[in-house]
Order: structure tokens, then C-alpha cells, then sequence
């Protein structure tokens, strides 16, 4: 596992994201409700750019006509064939243990925390006074 | 399912999809707005356009009956950055589809104002017109990758068999159009005309579906959900198969080509099947049958890919490819909407490289001569 | 004791409302019939006299109609087939009447008729009730009627009524039907409401009963998507006359698109193929299938349930020659478990015994 420092938080907007480019593979970061969390950028369907999904509520129902939402933007729903993957872990919302998105740990650190290394951080500049997004690869 | 993709994307796969070029059969591109038409209709029906619109057999003016499931239907990541509506970008399309895939040829689908669900049948015959000569200078013109076909309504056919003339003259289209949802269905005497001089042309005739009727669509009535109606697609495709098969199309026009376009190819056996076994029971209805049903199905029918079927276990798809034939299949994309394949991962089955050239590329060079 | 084998589709035919249905009419409606002429009910989907209604070696010598008569049906179901028990399925018109009050009086006269003149007369014969599926409220009062005569084993609805029957409009009848441990078995044939195809009306007979396998394709999905087996747990549907071998492409395109699209249905929870394998059973005549024998174990193999086939042999209709209703190559064990083990889950009401 290796340590990216990627981005300072205040770079990904709330509700959105960012793909970056880590050891070839493109990961994809969105900020949801506070937190970031990090998938490979691909539906495991059929490659899709999840950076497009849309990030939608979890929908669930005890009977027809009722409809559950809870988890309200945490869910991921394929640009293209519109499956549902869970953004904390990737799992599909239809078949968890078979159809999951590669995910990746996520932290949150404080430049002054960071500039204790160590740490990839390649050409990004740490500042003291900054929160970072970290992914592990 | 064999492969799920939870890797990084391995170099090839950035820049071909294959090692074999593609003919993509089902592209769709869109107009800008209704201006675009402008110089390809005439006044006359411009001004019918802005006051009266689409008259179609739907409850709605401003959308389709069943709500997709993604915006115009479409994927999320087809929307042009310069503005505009997915398919409307002759650059984008070439940057996100066309180059990557490396799609040698093209064969566009145009479903714009609802082409052929026209109640006037004037108008609809109008804007077939612009939206053939659109298809050339839009896109044709500008890619030669990009193929355009003749769309024509069948129930105006005289307007039709008109129009089919005015286009075959250029030598610039491959295919003729139909629409698959006509007032009445596809193999009906009345339709055989255009039939005739598809024939004739040696231009294979093309049914996508999709449209809107007047009939339910489905046997049982009227679903509540897009997810009903989506799947009814199939059922419209393998209604126009049996109608075409038992009215005797093949029988009567016996080079004449006809390709399914987006009606995916998992109904095909059984229908064939479901055919050939009552055909005893019901051959003195259609004595003008010579053969059994299916065999004019292998011999004069083609089918595109797209939307392809997804069996739990690669096994099962490969079955269903031998069933239906690997010669009948012509791959397709349906770029740009949102239930499209991907050439790359779209087959969760193993295929030979023989097997691959022949879905992606040489049937459709057959079938349209390329 | 001969093998037990439950044969889960015969047609007894009704001669006429004037004739077979007459005595068992109410009062009001036996003047109506008469006065009116209200006869000639045969559903257009079965022409007695089309080839498909009545094999020629059951065809009454008289000219009635196949499966009118129950002598021949006897010999013919059950001496020539090998059927231990069959059940009767009344596919007349009755269900297809505007007037919702003389649909449920003439169906009500169906299940009079059948109790009295078939089911009485032979131990060994099973009915489904006939309902006004016109009328919800008229139909569950018809199964309430029946619901203490276990000799009726099902709830038989048409293929093609005037709405998919997936429609709250119908839930009442899946009430009771869950209640009373009756399976809602689909027939096919078609109430004639709308075209028969959603590409309109076809011109051969023949083209419409290749369209009836879609019509039990859009039920299915309307069945499923509408959240009826949510509602309705204990539910079994039973495809009858259906086809069987669209099944597995019709599974797969079901399950890819719920997969996209299953926020429209999120009562919805598990794949439609789960499903239809849990709550949807289906009648082995017509098979529809190759006539080779990988090709039968692959589709059997793709449907992938053992649990769903029901033997059946569609007597008097001509869906097979020779002797054996069973179609070509089925394995053995499966033969014997649609013969008997899954007719018995499926119709729960129905005792060998009784």
C-alpha cells in the first residue's frame, strides 16, 4: 500500500468529485456528506466512468408505492446501464458479493500531520494550515 | 457473469477495442434543434413544426410515455462539453466513440422527431426528407465513416417509394428504414411496394425499434413502468419477424435483406423454434409458405447486437450465439444511449478471432457491401 | 397402482350457453340466453374447428366439439396419454363478456357445469375455477364460492384481458387466491380488447398464437414489477399453453434490465428470474423447443429450476402426435418430477386420494 496525498480537501466539492491518475489507474474521489472516499473509475460492468455517475439516495421499499430513502447521496448510479454501487465499500446495490467497484482507503489529514511524513507525495506541496485527501493504493 | 472488470484499464484497451476494426450498425446521432432542418425543409413545414408539432399516438407533447431512465436516454458521460444534446457533436462523437473503437464504419440511426410515429403522414414524409438530406451533409459528408439510410414512413408509401427514388439516385445510402411500429404489421400487402424496390435497389431494408403505434405495447395491455416497456421492445421485433416470415415476404422478394437493428438477439431461437413446431398445425393457413419458418430467418435476416443478453454464466450466451447463428449477427453500440454495449466487454463469452471478425466487422461488410 | 401422473392442462369445451350452460343459468340470464340468442362464445383464439383445437383422433365422430364429450375425454386423457388425475381448464368466452354481470353469471354456470357433469362423474378430473376477471369484486365471490371444493384446484384468467394483470385492479383475486391456496393459472387466449401484438393485429391465426408467448411474457413482468408476490407471498402463477422455451433469454433481458432500471419498482428486491423460478410454474404443451437433445438439456439447464415444469397435455389440442404428451428427450428424473412432484406443490389443494 502506498500513500497518495491528492488533494487538498477544499478541492473536491461537497457532492462532487475528482479522478486522479495513481501508480496507472485512474481513481475517482467524491466528497459525499462530509467524507471522501476513493473507487477505480470504472464500472466492473462494462468500464463506464463512474466520475459521471450520479450520486443518488439509497432506495429501498417495504410495499409497492412506498419509497424508502435513506444514505441520501451515497449511492452511485452507473453513467450507463444505471446499476447502483454503495460508495463506501463499492458494492452493487443487486448482487454485493459478485458485482463490487475496486475501493480504496480514503483519509483525511492536516498538512502539519503530514508534513511528518512519510508520505508519497511526489510534486504536491504540503501546506501547514491545509486538510488533505489521502488514498491508499 | 466471466468477466467483471476490477482492474485498471490495460493499455490495449486505450486505444483499440480490438485488434480488428468495427462496423458499429446502430449509431444515433441528434439534431442541435429543429434549425438545423431548416435548410432541408420547406417553409411550409417549418411553420407546421413550430404551430403544430408532433402529433403522434402518445399522451404527451413534451416527452415519451414512459419516463427513461436517464435524460433523452442516454448515457450521462454522452453529453458534448461544447453544449448540446448527446449525438449532436460530430467531434465529441469521433473523440468518445468513433476513434477509440476504432469504428471503420458507422451506420446512423436517426430517431429525431419521432421520424416515423407521424399521424400526418405529409409531414413525417417532410421531415424523412430534410432529416435524409441532413444525414449526408451533417454527417456523412463530414465523416465518411459514418453511413446514412433512407428513412421512410410505410404507410405513406407512395410519399415513400417516392422518396426511396430521390435518395437511391445519390448512391450514398446503404440501407432503407422503416418504421417498426406501422399501422399495421410489417409483413402486410400493403407494405410490399417499398419491399419491392429495396429489392430491386439491392438495399437491405432496416427496422429499428422502437416508436409509437397506437397499440399497447404488449399483447396484455398497457405496462406502468419503463422497465415493462423497454423489455417490449422485443416483443415488437419478434412480431414483426413472424408477420414478415408468414405473409411471405422472403418468399415473394427472395433477395431481399432485412436487418433488426436494437432489438437485442436472446428472442431469436425461441420464436424460430415456436414457429417451426405449430407450422404443421397451421401450414394450410400459409400454404404459400414453401419452407420451414426458420430457414427463411437464417437465410434472409440479420440481427443486431445491442442490447445483448447477460446470462449469469458465459456458457449460456455462447449457446444462444450458436442458436441464433454467428452469421446473422452484426454488432452494434447504440452510442450514445444509456443501454449501450461496450465492443470491448459487451460478449462476456469467449469467441474465436474468426468468430470476433465476423460479428464486428465482415457480416455487416456482407450485408451492406462495404 | 399405475404411476401417478398429473396431467395439468385438458379442455373440456361448453357446447353453447343455450345448450351445456342452460341449466345452470339464473333465472334472469337463462331468459336473456334464450330470448336474446346469446350464444356462439367461442373464443376467437380457438376455433373448434382449426387444426390446433382438436387433434383428428379427437374429434367427436358428430361433429361436436373436441373435448365436449366425457367418454372420449377419458379415453383420450387418461387411457391413451396415461394421465392419472387432469385438470379441466374452461377456456370460453365468458371471460371475455363486457356486461360484467353476465360474465359472472355465465362463469358461475361454467363451474356449476363442470362440478356437476365432469367432476362428479370422474374422481380422477381437477378443475380450475373460471372468474369474471372483469369484474375483481364478482371474481373473489366466485372463489369464495368454490373455496370449500378442493376439486378445484386453481383460479383460471385469460392471457390477453383488458389490462395487464399485474394491475392493483386485480389484487383482490390474489388475495384470495393466496388465501384459499389456489394458483392463478393463465390460459392462453385473449379477451380480444386490443390488438394481440404490440405491433397490431396480425392476419393468421397461426401469427397470433405465436404472439400468445409474449402476452405471457408481458404478464409475467407486469405480475412481478407491480409488487404482487411482495403482496402476496404464498402466490404461484401457472403459465398454461405458454411455450416454454422463450424462458431463459426472457429471464436474462429481465434480469439486466431491472438491474438498471429496478428505482421505477424499488419493492422489487431480487432479480425477476429469482423470481419467476420461486412463484411461476409453466405447462409442458406446446415445449417449443429443437428437436435435439442438447439443445432441450441446455434450455432446461439455462431455465434452471426443476421445480417449474408441470406436465400437461393441452387435450383435445393438437400439440403433439402419438401417445406421449411428454416432449422429446426431457431427462427422466424431470419427467417424473413434473409428472407428479410439482403438480402436487403447485396445486396444493389437489389429494390423490380425495
Amino acid at each position: 500500500m502506498t500513500r497518495h496525498i491528492v488533494a487538498r480537501t477544499s478541492e473536491i466539492p461537497a457532492g462532487g468529485n475528482k479522478v486522479f491518475g495513481l501508480d496507472g489507474r485512474d481513481i475517482v474521489v467524491f466528497h459525499v456528506n462530509g467524507e471522501f472516499f476513493a473507487l477505480l473509475n470504472r464500472c466492473p460492468h462494462e468500464g463506464a466512468p463512474l466520475e459521471k455517475a450520479a450520486c443518488v439516495a439509497r432506495l429501498t421499499s417495504p410495499a409497492p408505492g412506498i419509497y424508502q430513502r435513506d444514505r441520501v447521496g451515497e449511492m452511485l448510479r452507473c453513467p450507463w446501464h444505471g446499476w447502483e454501487f454503495d460508495i463506501r465499500n463499492g458494492q452493487s446495490w443487486f448482487d454485493p458479493n459478485r458485482f463490487r467497484i475496486r475501493s480504496y482507503p480514503v483519509a483525511v489529514e492536516s498538512g502539519a500531520e503530514l508534513q511528518k511524513g512519510p508520505y508519497v507525495a511526489e510534486t504536491f506541496p504540503v501546506h501547514i494550515e491545509d486538510n488533505y485527501v489521502i488514498v491508499e493504493v | 457473469m466471466s468477466d467483471v472488470i476490477d482492474r485498471p484499464m490495460l493499455d490495449q484497451e486505450k486505444t483499440a477495442a480490438t485488434r480488428l476494426k468495427i462496423i458499429d450498425c446502430d449509431i444515433h446521432p441528434s439534431i442541435h434543434s429543429h434549425s438545423d432542418l431548416n435548410e432541408f425543409l420547406p417553409k411550409r413545414w417549418q411553420q407546421h413544426l413550430k404551430e403544430y408539432g408532433s402529433h403522434l399516438r402518445t399522451p404527451y407533447i413534451g416527452t415519451t410515455p414512459y419516463p427513461r431512465s436517464s435524460p433523452l436516454i442516454a448515457r450521462r458521460d454522452a453529453w458534448p462539453p461544447t453544449g448540446g444534446v448527446p449525438g449532436s457533436d460530430l467531434d465529441f462523437m469521433r473523440k468518445q466513440h468513433l476513434d477509440p473503437f476504432d469504428v471503420e464504419f458507422g451506420i446512423l440511426q436517426v430517431l429525431d422527431l419521432f421520424i416515423f410515429s407521424q399521424q400526418n403522414l405529409e409531414f413525417g414524409a417532410a421531415i424523412q426528407r430534410a432529416i435524409n438530406d441532413w444525414q449526408l451533409a451533417f454527417w456523412a459528408h463530414r465523416d465518411p465513416r459514418l453511413k446514412a439510410s433512407i428513412l421512410v414512413g410505410q404507410d405513406g408509401s407512395d410519399l415513400g417509394l417516392a422518396e426511396i427514388e430521390r435518395c437511391a439516385k445519390t448512391g450514398e445510402y446503404i440501407q432503407i428504414n422503416v418504421s417498426p411500429r406501422a399501422n399495421e404489421p410489417l409483413g402486410r400487402r400493403r407494405y410490399w411496394p417499398i419491399y419491392e424496390r429495396a429489392q430491386e435497389l439491392d438495399l437491405p431494408l432496416g427496422i429499428h425499434v422502437g416508436g409509437y403505434g397506437g397499440h399497447a405495447p404488449t399483447g396484455g395491455g398497457w405496462p406502468s413502468y419503463y422497465c415493462e416497456e423497454h423489455q417490449s421492445n422485443a416483443h415488437t421485433v419478434a412480431s414483426n419477424l413472424t408477420s414478415l416470415v408468414l405473409e411471405g415476404v422472403p418468399e415473394r422478394f427472395p433477395k431481399l435483406k432485412i436487418v433488426f437493428i436494437e432489438g437485442g438477439f436472446g428472442w431469436i431461437p425461441a420464436t424460430m423454434w415456436r414457429m417451426d413446431q405449430h407450422f404443421e398445425r397451421f401450414r394450410s393457413e400459409v400454404p404459400h409458405l414453401k419452407r420451414r419458418p426458420s430457414e427463411y430467418v437464417k437465410e434472409h435476416f440479420w440481427f443486431t447486437t445491442q442490447p445483448i443478453d447477460e446470462p449469469d454464466e458465459a456458457k449460456h450466451l455462447r449457446q444462444l450465439i450458436e442458436w441464433v447463428g454467428i452469421d446473422r449477427l452484426l454488432f452494434s453500440s447504440d452510442y450514445p444511449h444509456w443501454d449501450y454495449d461496450d465492443a470491448r466487454y459487451a460478449f462476456k463469452t469467449p469467441l474465436t478471432e474468426a468468430e470476433r471478425r465476423k460479428i464486428f466487422n465482415s457480416n455487416a461488410r456482407a450485408v451492406y457491401k462495404f | 397402482m399405475a404411476v401417478t401422473r398429473i396431467d395439468c392442462d385438458i379442455h373440456p369445451a361448453v357446447g353453447g350457453t343455450r345448450t351445456t350452460l342452460l341449466p345452470y343459468l339464473s333465472d334472469h340470464w337463462k331468459e336473456q340466453v334464450v330470448s336474446r340468442a346469446i350464444d356462439g362464445l367461442d373464443l376467437n383464439s380457438y376455433p373448434p374447428s382449426m387444426p390446433l383445437s382438436g387433434r383428428a383422433d379427437w374429434r367427436p365422430a358428430d361433429g361436436r366439439k373436441p373435448g365436449s364429450d366425457l367418454a372420449m375425454v377419458q379415453r383420450g386423457a387418461f387411457d391413451q396419454l396415461g394421465a392419472s388425475h387432469a385438470i379441466c381448464n374452461v377456456v370460453y368466452g365468458a371471460q371475455a363478456v363486457f356486461d360484467p354481470y353476465m360474465a359472472a353469471d355465465f362463469c358461475k354456470a361454467i363451474n356449476d357445469w363442470i362440478a356437476a357433469e365432469w367432476l362428479a362423474r370422474d374422481t380422477r378430473l381437477r378443475a380450475s375455477i373460471v372468474v369474471p376477471i372483469q369484474a375483481p369484486d364478482l371474481a373473489v365471490e366466485e372463489i369464495e364460492r368454490r373455496a370449500g371444493d378442493n376439486r378445484f384446484v386453481s383460479i383460471l384468467v385469460p392471457s390477453q384481458n383488458e389490462m395487464l394483470l399485474g394491475r392493483r385492479h386485480y389484487w383482490p383475486i390474489y388475495q384470495a387466491a393466496e388465501k384459499y391456496r389456489l394458483p392463478i393459472a393463465i390460459h392462453a387466449g385473449s379477451a380480444y380488447r386490443g390488438a394481440p401484438s404490440s405491433i397490431g393485429w396480425p392476419s393468421y391465426r397461426y401469427e397470433y398464437y405465436l404472439a400468445e408467448a409474449q402476452a405471457f411474457q408481458a404478464q409475467t413482468l407486469s405480475l412481478i414489477y407491480e409488487g404482487v408476490f411482495g403482496k402476496y407471498p404464498g402466490l404461484t402463477v401457472v403459465l398454461m399453453e405458454s411455450g416454454v422455451s422463450w424462458l431463459p433469454a426472457f429471464m436474462w433481458r429481465a434480469n439486466k434490465t431491472w438491474r438498471g432500471v429496478r428505482v421505477e419498482v424499488p419493492w422489487v428486491e431480487r432479480e425477476p428470474a429469482a423470481i419467476i423460478r420461486d412463484h411461476f410454474r409453466v405447462t409442458m404443451q406446446p415445449f417449443d423447443a429443437p428437436m435435439d437433445a442438447t439443445s432441450v438439456a441446455d434450455i432446461i439447464d439455462q431455465i434452471g429450476s426443476d421445480k417449474m415444469f408441470l406436465f400437461a397435455s393441452d387435450y383435445p389440442h393438437w400439440q403433439f402426435d402419438g401417445d406421449d404428451p411428454v416432449p422429446p428427450h426431457l431427462p427422466a428424473g424431470l419427467v417424473k418430477q413434473m409428472c407428479e412432484d410439482n403438480p402436487l406443490e403447485t396445486f396444493p389443494r389437489l389429494k390423490l386420494s380425495s
